[in-house]
């Protein structure tokens, strides 16, 4: 087990130092940095100093040298627009997009494999016509177009719920959350419904597929035949030989909603990294963007972890090494 | 064994599969029974209907395909009218079923300990500490080697003959009276099919079960069967005792059929063909389904189709056997 997690590190390892490479590269010659941080008046004098502060007169492989090292040690520098440590504004930021993510994500979940067991069990209910009709709109509507149509619903016509912003937050160490409060309860809701809704069309469509082709199979007439009730038989049964692939979709859409996040945000001025990383990329602001950027890779090789450990909880087949017969 | 009071009674079975280009009969009056404890074997060619027989007594045909007449009955009680939740209760306490491909009847998920269990606390007033002795119990009772340690395995750790024997553990561990097996050694070696068919045999003997076994292999049913039961395009042609349709068959198909057979002490050039194949459900031929086939076709074969009729030891459908007909 410990073996396995190791080699999955170190395979994850070449993929960040490739990930750092090219978004250091990438932004290493994009803007001026130091035009930005200096403003319109500024002397060769102080233009030499800054460069030489930021280390940006050393050759290309020392600067990804130092890049690598300092962002192994969580350390990225000064964002060159807000001239604060990049650390800090990112674990400023990182609450509220994830938040916000496992909220969507939660409800993708919870909403979208009980809607795929559904029509993948009563195929033909209109109420599962429903379902499939509605969740095309949910997969060919782009995630702006959903936003500014729930804002327009809910926050405009309604009133009901705020159109911007995270409502007010609770501080509980270095974390702030909107768990906490009403209002900002009543923040989540609108945008974790604009990110989870494509996340939750797929899932329900993956389910429902993999429901439809599961019920086919013996063991499910057998386990009919063996007189089990319907409940065991689709939920357990059923369900859980539904269930590898689901995890890897879900897990690679997690990875997307975090991603992805940038444009509920700015939609919904949510402060989140997704946000603050549109704005880097307006001031062409380099280290907060390579640090986004890292993390987000960070997070796509930890979920992949996590997804494959799961995979080795629900199959047993692929637990390989395992002695016959248990202890 | 046959003048008990039976067990199952199937009467006038009709199954239909709506399709678009009309309904097709799967099954047309089918009609037998199995007396308590005794095994009726059945037989045929692929697509005769055995396996429809099988789903439609445990009540779990495919959609579309619906009984569109007549009845079974167990115990004198319809069971073929019953709602899904009603039958589901006798599904595996009064009828056990056993499928051909044990590779795939298990779900791959679940040890074989917790799938067993689950049969027995569903249908047995037992906790599930109980159902785990038992589980036990009745792995070694179907020759699993250390079952205490492999209770907790899961089906791909077990070889495909091991896999059907917890099959029939799995049939069997509510007790039914009876047990629909269809052709339950088909998919495994066959230098363990005769092993699987033994213990069968023999577990259903102990316990009194009563057995419907398909099966397309002659030697299995000489040694099983108490009686045969010979399909032919969704219907029973000849019924009767085992040795009497073994050895001498009234109705053509049957004999055709049993000569087909490799004889056991002799060697043989060339094994008897039946010629042609079964017709398709949507093309059936008018009068005795049998009758492009026949050697012994004659007129009113092609004009009116025979029932089951007395045909000195067993029962056929064929107009040889009856008296008022003259053959011209
Ligand atoms: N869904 C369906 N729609 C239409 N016809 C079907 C359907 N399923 C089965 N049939 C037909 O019903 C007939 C009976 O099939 P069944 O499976 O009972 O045959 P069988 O005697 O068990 O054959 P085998 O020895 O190959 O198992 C076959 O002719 C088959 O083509
Ligand atoms: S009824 Fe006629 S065609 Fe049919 S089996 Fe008998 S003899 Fe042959
Ligand atoms: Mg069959």
């Amino acid at each position: 087990m410990f073996a396995f997690i190791l080699s999955r590190i170190l395979q994850a390892l070449p993929v960040m130092f490739t990930v750092a490479l090219i978004s250091f590269a990438m932004f290493a010659y994009v803007g001026d940095p130091v035009a930005i941080m200096l403003g319109q008046d500024y002397t060769q004098a102080q233009r030499d100093a800054l460069v030489a502060e930021l280390g940006l007169d050393q050759p290309f492989w020392v600067q990804f040298a130092t890049f690598v090292v300092n962002a192994a040690q969580g350390e990225f520098g000064l964002s060159y627009r807000l001239s604060r440590p990049v650390a800090e504004l990112i674990a400023e930021r990182a609450p509220a997009t994830l938040e916000l993510a496992f909220t969507a994500a939660g409800i993708a979940l919870l909403v979208g494999v009980p809607m795929g067991v559904y029509t993948g069990l009563y195929r033909n209910s209109w109420l599962s016509r429903f379902f499939l009709t509605f969740s095309l709109v949910g997969v060919s509507l782009p995630t702006f177009l959903i936003g500014i149509l729930l804002i327009l619903v809910f926050a405009v016509w309604l009133g009901w719920l705020p159109s911007f912003g995270r409502g007010d937050t609770v501080r509980i160490g270095f974390w702030t959350t909107g768990f906490l409060t009403v209002s900002g309860l009543k923040a989540l809701i609108l945008p974790a419904i604009t990110l989870g809704l494509f996340q939750l069309t797929l899932i329900m469509r993956l389910v429902r597929a993999e429901m439809l082709e599961v019920l086919r199979t013996d063991y499910i007439k057998f386990a009919r035949a063996r007189g089990l009730p319907n409940r065991v038989v689709h939920f357990g049964h059923a369900l859980k030989n539904t269930l590898v692939p689901v995890i890897t979709m879900v897990g690679l859409q997690l990875g997307a909603i975090i991603a992805f996040a940038i444009v509920t945000e700015t939609v919904f001025q949510w402060p989140g990294m997704g946000l603050l990383f549109i704005q880097s990329v307006g001031a062409a602001d380099i280290p907060v963007m390579s640090a986004y950027l890292l993390l987000i890779a960070l997070v796509f090789v930890t979920i992949n972890l996590i997804v494959d450990l799961l995979y080795y909880a629900v199959d047993p087949r692929l637990r390989i090494g395992r002695g016959k017969g248990g202890h | 064994m046959s003048n008990a009071a039976p067990l199952l009674q199937v009467r006038n079975l009709r199954v239909e599969f709506p399709t678009r280009r009309g309904t097709l009969v799967a099954l047309d009056d089918v009609s037998f029974e199995i007396a308590p404890g005794e095994v009726l074997g059945v037989v045929g060619e692929s697509g005769a209907g055995k396996s429809m027989t099988g789903a439609a007594i445990i009540g779990l045909l495919e959609p579309p395909g619906r009984i569109a007449g007549g009845q079974i009955l167990l115990d004198g009680r319809r069971i073929d009218n019953l709602r899904y939740e009603e039958m589901r209760r006798i599904r595996g306490k009064e009828i056990g079923a056993i499928f051909q491909d044990p590779l795939t009847t298990l779900n791959p998920l679940y040890t074989v300990g917790r799938q067993l269990a689950e049969t027995m606390t569903t249908h047995l007033p037992i906790g599930p500490a109980e159902a785990r002795r038992r589980a036990i119990e009745w792995l070694e009772l179907v020759g699993i080697p250390a079952a205490a340690q492999r209770i907790d395995s899961y089906p791909h750790e077990f070889s495909g003959g091991m896999r059907q024997r917890v099959v029939i553990a799995l049939a069997l561990c509510a007790e039914p009276r009876l047990i629909v097996a269809d052709e339950p050694t088909t998919a495994l070696d066959v230098s363990i099919q005769a092993q699987v068919i033994a213990l069968l045999k023999r577990l259903a003997r102990e316990k009194g079960t009563a057995m419907m076994l398909v099966t397309h292999d002659m030697g299995v049913i000489a040694e099983t069967a108490d009686r045969v039961a010979v399909m032919y395009a969704g219907r029973i042609v000849e019924i009767g005792p085992v040795r009497e349709v073994v050895k001498h068959a009234n109705h053509p198909y049957s004999a055709g059929l049993m000569a087909s057979i490799p004889p056991l002490d002799r060697r043989v050039e060339r094994l008897a063909q039946i010629d042609g194949a079964m017709p398709r459900l949507s093309a059936i031929p008018e009068g005795c389904a049998y009758n492009p086939r026949c050697p012994q076709v004659f007129e009113k074969c092609r004009r009116q189709r025979p029932e089951l009729m007395d045909a000195a030891t067993t029962r056929a459908a064929c107009w040889l056997f009856d008296t008022e007909t003259d053959r011209e």
